[in-house]
């Protein structure tokens, strides 16, 4: 992203799609039968009704240089052409073309917030997401990315945040922490249990959280710190698709872990995050962690189920979740958010299509650091908004902070007024006061 | 050439050629997608691979509820089509008992009034697959000549076995003929279209079902 734009080439993209194919690609190419399901599963295409959002077709280019490349029919083709261009005397057409790769450049970025919900439905198996990731490093390679994440991954490289946040920012809001609670929040502790890491959205827009995690593991004793060389958990190098960016990112965080010699790295309410550290993370630097890395949403059931959180009184509202796409669908993290709202709310009614089968918000996969997919990304909601409105909620609750600024954005677009607060917050506002269990530790 | 040399023709020597190249190409295709193999995968698992893909195999028969919904025709026509199609090449008698003779194994077949109205069933189906094909707008962006392709070469064994039965082209030898014969056609092109997914489907399952199962999914 630092070098000049005269290091990206169509070439280049293309040696990176060479790399990225498979053995499930080269399966999944050569099982799709054009039937179109996929397109009824993505918000995209569900919301604007344009055929050219339907997924399998955003992979169209990567399927001609695998079927060029990567079947004996295609070589054969490929060989048949040439002869006739040489007979003729004519230069052979390239196969993919700097405007073929500009016109899918929206396609593959605009227009797909890598949910993964295509992946569930197609009925063949083909798991198109995961061709769409590694789509987007031949796009990066070739210089076909939009801007906004290109500026947001130089942010990331250079100062440690997307945002261009900086620690002193954050240590106001520690300090403001601190007062509020007159609890520490520890800061480069040695051996601590957990490191805690933070989204710069998550910083600016919420910082309750900072505030609730602070109370929560108080309460229950859990000893972590956060680490003044690394605090965001972000990766743009994967929402981009650059495996040197995402390498050099995750190192950041691998080595604040080893240095402080924490066992488990806690990503905070950012799906993305999660998925970046926990899953993409080892594979992008090519070796396992020393250390476990979970979603605060599973310490927090972890801590339910050994006793250690005690809350009292519930919430009386009717209240609905937003499953992000990253947690559930993409890691498995389904049954820990609704053990956590049993927790603390009397009225919880799920969306109709939750969990592995949720509806992304519109907003993830890069979508919200791209402000030329606004429009798209309002449009995807849509889908999200139909589902609320179908079980009529009067708050909801998620707990990833890019979700939850498009949900605020969009309700707020469309006149609902039903607000958005985050399941971490939740929880810390229904911890049992510590004097008074000690007062009724005394009593019994 | 006569009808009964046709017959010969098409029962000898091209159908051998058919299923060597049918064979020997479905092999390379195979070949081409395992060879390319799988990076290592370097972070912790949450869930195991192999059983999520073998499950998967089986379950994108069976759609969730809402693509069910949205997608009502493409799964319905879909199934019936596909179910007859096979009820038509594996329970009708005479197969069964050219597969005997050639393979040694058989099965009982169904009488032939039901393999007969499962046949019209199918034709049916394909005809309105393609029909909506023709009219669905993301079907019809997709489509390319390939899909029309693979549509005719399906199409035309079901129905000349059809038209075989009820003797509706004679003499018969030229109606079994031409049924062999576009069989033949379909053997051939298989392997270098997209009905390779009769066969990379249940590998492109079981890689979605392990990615997924290996985070904790059951896809
Ligand atoms: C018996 C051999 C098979 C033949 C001759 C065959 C042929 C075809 C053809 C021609 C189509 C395209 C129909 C259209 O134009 O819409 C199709 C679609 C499809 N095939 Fe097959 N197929 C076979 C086996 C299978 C198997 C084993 C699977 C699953 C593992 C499968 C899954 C599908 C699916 C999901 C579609 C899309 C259906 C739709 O458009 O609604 N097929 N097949
Ligand atoms: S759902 Fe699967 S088989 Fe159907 S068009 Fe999409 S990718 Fe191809
Ligand atoms: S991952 Fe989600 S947004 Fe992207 S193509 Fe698939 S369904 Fe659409």
């Amino acid at each position: 992203m630092t070098q000049g734009a005269h290091s990206f080439s169509v070439e280049r993209g293309l040696n990176a799609w060479r790399e990225e194919i498979d053995a499930p690609v080269a399966a999944f190419f050569s099982s799709c039968v054009h039937c179109g399901l996929c397109a009824q599963a993505c918000p995209f295409f569900v919301e604007t009704g344009d055929p050219k959002y339907t997924p399998i077709h955003k992979l169209e280019p990567m399927r001609l240089l695998w079927e060029q490349e990567f079947t004996l029919w295609g070589k054969l083709k490929k060989t048949v052409k040439d002869r006739v261009d040489a007979q003729l005397g004519r230069a052979p057409k390239p196969l993919i073309t700097d405007e073929m790769l500009e016109e899918w450049e929206p396609l593959l970025y605009d227009s797909c917030s890598m949910c993964g919900r295509c992946s569930m439905v197609c009925p063949v198996g083909n798991d198109i997401h995961y061709m769409i990731r590694k789509a987007r490093e031949g796009m990066v390679a070739s210089g076909h990315s939009p801007e906004g994440l290109v500026a947001a991954s130089v942010r990331a490289v250079n100062t440690g945040s997307p945002m261009g946040l900086q620690w002193k920012t954050l240590d106001v809001q520690i300090k403001h922490v601190e007062t509020a609670t007159g609890l520490e929040v520890p800061i480069d502790k040695q051996g601590a249990e957990y490191l805690v890491l933070l989204s710069s959205m998550e910083i600016i827009n919420f910082p309750e959280y900072l505030e609730a995690i602070t109370k929560i593991f108080d309460h229950a004793g859990v000893s972590w710190t956060l680490s003044k060389t690394c605090f965001e958990a972000t990766n743009a190098g994967i929402q981009i698709g650059s495996k040197d960016i995402a390498a050099t990112l995750v190192q950041r965080v691998v080595d604040a872990a080893e240095q402080l010699q924490v066992k488990n790295v806690i990503s905070p309410e950012c799906g993305h995050a999660y998925t970046a550290i926990r899953w993409e993370g080892p594979n992008a630097i090519k070796r396992a962690y020393p250390f476990k890395v979970y979603h605060i949403i599973e310490v927090l059931d972890q801590l339910r189920a050994d006793g250690r959180i005690k809350t009292e009184g519930k919430e009386m509202d009717r209240l609905s979740m937003h499953d992000p796409c990253n947690l559930a669908r993409k890691s498995g993290v389904v049954q820990q958010q609704r053990s956590l709202m049993d927790l603390v709310a009397s009225n919880f009614v799920d969306l109709k299509e939750h969990g592995e089968f949720q509806w992304c918000c519109g907003a993830g996969g890069g979508v919200s650091s791209n402000e030329r997919a606004e429009p798209l990304k309002l449009a995807a909601f849509k889908r999200k908004k139909a589902q609320i409105e179908e079980v009529e909620p009067e708050r909801m609750v998620t707990m990833c902070a890019t979700c939850r600024t498009q949900l605020e954005e969009g309700l707020e677009e469309f006149n609902m007024d039903i607000p958005v607060v985050g399941l971490t917050e939740i929880i810390a506002d229904h911890l049992v006061e510590k004097e008074v269990e000690n007062k009724k530790a005394e009593e019994s | 050439m006569t009808p009964m040399d046709f017959l010969l023709l098409t029962k000898g020597p091209l159908f051998s050629l058919a299923i060597a190249i049918f064979a020997l190409g479905i092999l390379i295709r195979l070949f081409e997608i395992f060879a390319l193999g799988r990076a290592h995968n370097y972070a912790a698992a949450r869930g195991n691979e192999v059983i999520p893909g073998l499950k998967t195999m089986y379950r994108r028969f069976n759609p969730d509820p809402g693509t069910f919904k949205r997608s009502t025709f493409d799964v319905v026509v879909g199934t019936l089509w596909h179910v007859g199609f096979v009820i038509a090449l594996l329970m009708f008698i005479p197969h069964i008992e050219l597969i005997k003779s050639t393979l040694g194994v058989s099965w009982p077949g169904l009488p032939n009034p039901v393999v007969d109205a499962v046949t019209a069933i199918t034709l049916l189906g394909l005809v309105a697959v393609l029909i909506h094909r023709l009219t669905h707008p993301v079907k019809r962006f997709l489509s390319t000549p390939q899909d029309y392709l693979i549509w005719a070469v399906t199409f035309l064994p079901v129905l000349t076995g059809y038209l075989a039965y009820h003797r509706l082209i004679n003499p018969y030898p030229l109606a079994l003929g031409l049924h062999i014969f576009t069989v033949e056609i379909f053997l051939i092109v298989l392997p270098f279209t997209k009905l390779t997914h009769i066969f990379t489907a249940f590998v492109a399952r079981y890689y979605n079902g392990a990615i997924f199962g290996r985070k904790g999914i059951q896809s």
